[in-house]
């Protein structure tokens, strides 16, 4: 990596963590949401960084574009949750532990995977999945010997979500 | 890799909201427009009659639902793109597959559509 | 640009950077100084499609009418409600024209004139400009108004439901020219896909439409059900950047439409490296083109309900992009492209050689596909329009019976009401 892709990297994680932080640390629900897309537009643009502007786009259309609309409407569902200036949950150090101790597992075994070697710096460009390897995901989604039937399982997947979805939702009239 | 076309867009990232910034904040700092704000002006606008409580009221389902579908759909559309650009090196297996894939997208939507899911009531 | 730069003994990279700065800076700014004369013509032509005169008094023709119009704005009080989220309040307006601008990042104006080409181009226009949603949204919330938060979010409830057929729509020129590169699909109209699949076109561009909140679908402002929606407590330059930014996206949907469908900047061969600059007039003469009969839709059609709206969106949009989708694919299966064989055909002389001179050899190589497209489509359009008007003709028919119930029941009960 060269200064330019430090600085890239640099700006993009304070993003991720500082949108990440204030999520959790801000009061308002909806501020919360707000801050939200911050750190997920960080991820988006690591995305691109590894050289997959396809995931970073899929990243902005269905997290930003989808989720967090989603997760809004679904604030304004509820009732005044505004402005609660005490925490609700007397346990968050215990949720605080919980989340560090998954955090370095997971990035613990993602270094020894590595071998050692730095796992921000892929050796091999893995993760191409733009222009020419998006073509190759094309082929790999459709072929038998490789994803086709998780790629069917995932769209019975997300059809059973949207059922089920539905179902609960219009159950509650 | 097209890491010049990605430093474009990054600068353009920078350079878009400036372009707005500027007009909204130079009449401010000129002061070409007027500051005399007062309380009857600052209040919310409420076809004359004033104010009653905040904003906040209690959305329907409907535009969950609504949000929840469109999720659902987003995700199954984005895996055609991949399916799209490969297209004419595929097999004909490859139009079979999709079409499967179309039709349990289809079956979501005839359902969201028998249950009154996409009904605005 | 760099090379010359270069040339001046500038490092590399310094060069790059600042070429690009320009670029974008450029590029950025076009859309902004366009609309200054766009919103004069549209207001001209609404104004004559509407038997009226439009803007005729600042300067000629009413030229300078825009730049009354923006100085009445800066001068004009910029007031924040009291209970306004304030932060959420300011960035609305910033956010919403940043989100249109961003698209111009990708649009090529010619073979070569473009910022930047990204193999993910399709897919980037798409996702900058779901980020317009949550600018609404927020300019919704910040207002601490009922209107507004309800404008709001009945408007973005309509606008991501019609994100669907678009990105569904826009899976055909991908699926046609094999490359999600707005450069490439240019490119790969020898035959504008227009012709190959006006469904698909059809498709792309009412939803369009519905997404820059435009005529009919202009629920988006209200202004007789919920006073204006979700910037009603906005005034000066944040409002105008509202305004401004619907007229940009006007004016990118046309650019959009051109692109994709249109054959962007070819034109007969046009393109063709050397001819930059007609490259360019043939995609802004295109884009006018478009943009016209957006201004024509909108100063002739009312606004449609909301629930209408969504109805014709899922009902209607939805099932017929997807099946439109596979109808295309099917076609592009039966006949894909071979430039082996058009460079043949090309080379036999006669009618193949006058069309290869005419429109390129890429033109004969495409030809089978279109025209089984073109057939399948009109097939397909025959079939959703009959199925449309029968639809249509049972709604009418239920709403006259309501009427004619509701009449009897009037006629029973009159009688007894004109005893008492």
């Amino acid at each position: 990596m060269n200064w330019l892709e430090w600085g890239f990297f640099g700006v993009l994680t304070i993003l991720v963590i500082g949108g990440g932080l204030a999520v959790v640390l801000n009061r308002n629900l909806f501020h919360s949401a707000l801050w939200l897309i911050v750190s997920l537009f960080g991820v988006a643009g690591l995305f691109v960084m590894l050289s997959a502007p396809f995931l970073a786009a899929v990243q902005v259309l269905v997290y930003i574009g989808a989720i967090v609309i989603l997760i809004i409407f679904a604030i304004m569902l509820t009732r005044r949750m505004m402005g609660i200036s005490e925490a609700p949950n007397s346990q968050w150090t215990l949720g605080l532990a919980a989340a560090a101790l998954t955090f370095l597992v997971i990035a613990m075994t993602l270094v020894l995977a590595s071998n050692g070697a730095n796992p921000l710096i892929p050796r091999e460009p893995l993760t191409q999945i733009g222009g020419e390897s998006l073509r190759d995901l094309g082929v790999a989604l459709v072929d038998l010997n490789q994803y086709v039937l998780p790629f069917l399982l995932a769209s019975v997947l997300l059809e059973a979500a949207m059922v089920g979805a539905i179902v609960l939702a219009r159950g509650e009239e | 890799m097209q890491q010049q076309e990605w430093i474009f867009i990054a600068i353009f990232f920078v350079i878009a909201p400036i372009l707005p910034i500027m007009p909204i904040a130079l009449p401010q700092l000129l002061r070409l427009a007027p500051r005399r704000a007062n309380k009857a002006k600052l209040e919310t606008y409420e076809c004359g009659v004033e104010t009653v409580g905040d904003a906040w009221v209690q959305f329907k389902v409907q535009y969950y639902l609504y949000a929840l579908v469109f999720l659902i759909f987003d995700i199954e559309l984005l895996f055609l793109f991949p399916w799209a650009v490969a297209y004419n090196q595929l097999p004909l297996f490859a139009f079979v597959v999709m079409v499967t894939f179309i039709a349990v997208l289809g079956v979501g939507l005839a359902y969201a559509w028998r249950k009154g899911a996409l009904e605005w009531q | 640009m760099v090379d010359s730069l270069v040339n001046l003994g500038w490092n590399r990279d310094v060069a790059f950077f600042v070429a690009s700065l320009l670029g974008a800076v450029v590029l950025a700014s076009f859309g902004l100084v366009w609309i200054i004369f766009a919103i004069w013509l549209e207001r001209k032509l609404a104004g004559r499609i509407q038997d009226r005169i439009g803007p005729n008094r600042a300067g000629p023709y009413g030229l300078f009418q825009t730049f009354a119009d923006l100085f009445k704005l800066i001068t004009k009080e910029d007031i924040t409600p009291a209970g306004a989220d304030r932060h959420i309040y300011n960035i609305a307006p910033i956010m919403v024209v940043a989100s249109i601008v961003l698209i111009f990042a990708v649009i090529p104006f010619s073979a070569t004139w473009v910022g930047a080409d990204l193999n993910i181009g399709v897919l980037y226009f798409i996702a900058v400009g779901s980020l317009a949603t949550l600018a609404i949204m927020l300019a919704g919330w910040g207002s601490n108004n009922k209107y507004a938060l309800l404008g709001a979010f009945r408007v973005i409830a309509a606008l991501i439901s019609y994100e669907v057929p678009m990105i569904l729509s826009v899976a055909v020129p991908v699926l046609l020219a094999g490359t999600m590169s707005m450069q490439g699909i240019v490119h790969g109209q020898s035959i504008a896909y227009i012709f190959v699949a006006p469904v698909s076109a059809f498709i792309f561009f009412v939803s369009q439409l519905a997404e820059a909140g435009r005529s009919p679908f202009d629920l988006i402002e209200a202004e007789s059900e919920i006073i204006a929606g979700y910037n009603i407590e906005y005034s000066g330059m944040k409002f105008g950047m509202f305004m401004a930014s619907e007229f940009i996206h006007a004016f990118v949907i046309s650019l959009l439409t051109v692109i994709l469908f249109l054959g962007g900047w070819q034109f007969l061969g046009a393109g063709h490296p050397g001819s930059e600059l007609f490259g360019f007039i043939v995609v802004m003469g295109k884009a006018m083109l478009v943009y016209f009969v957006v201004i024509l839709i909108r100063s002739t059609t009312p606004r449609i309900r909301i629930d209408h709206m969504m109805a014709f969106n899922w009902k209607f949009l939805v099932p017929l992009a997807l099946v439109n989708l596979i109808v295309v694919a099917f076609c592009a299966r039966i006949f894909v492209p071979d430039y082996a064989a058009a460079q043949a055909v090309a080379d036999g002389g006669g009618l193949g050689a006058f069309l290869a001179g005419m429109f390129g050899v890429g033109f004969i190589a495409e030809l089978p596909r279109a025209a089984l497209c073109l057939v399948a489509n009109i097939g397909l359009w025959v079939v959703a329009s009959r199925l449309l008007r029968q639809y249509s003709d049972q709604e009418r028919d239920r709403v006259r019976q309501l009427i004619q119930e509701r009449r009897d029941q009037r006629g029973q009960t009159a009688p007894a009401a004109a005893g008492r």
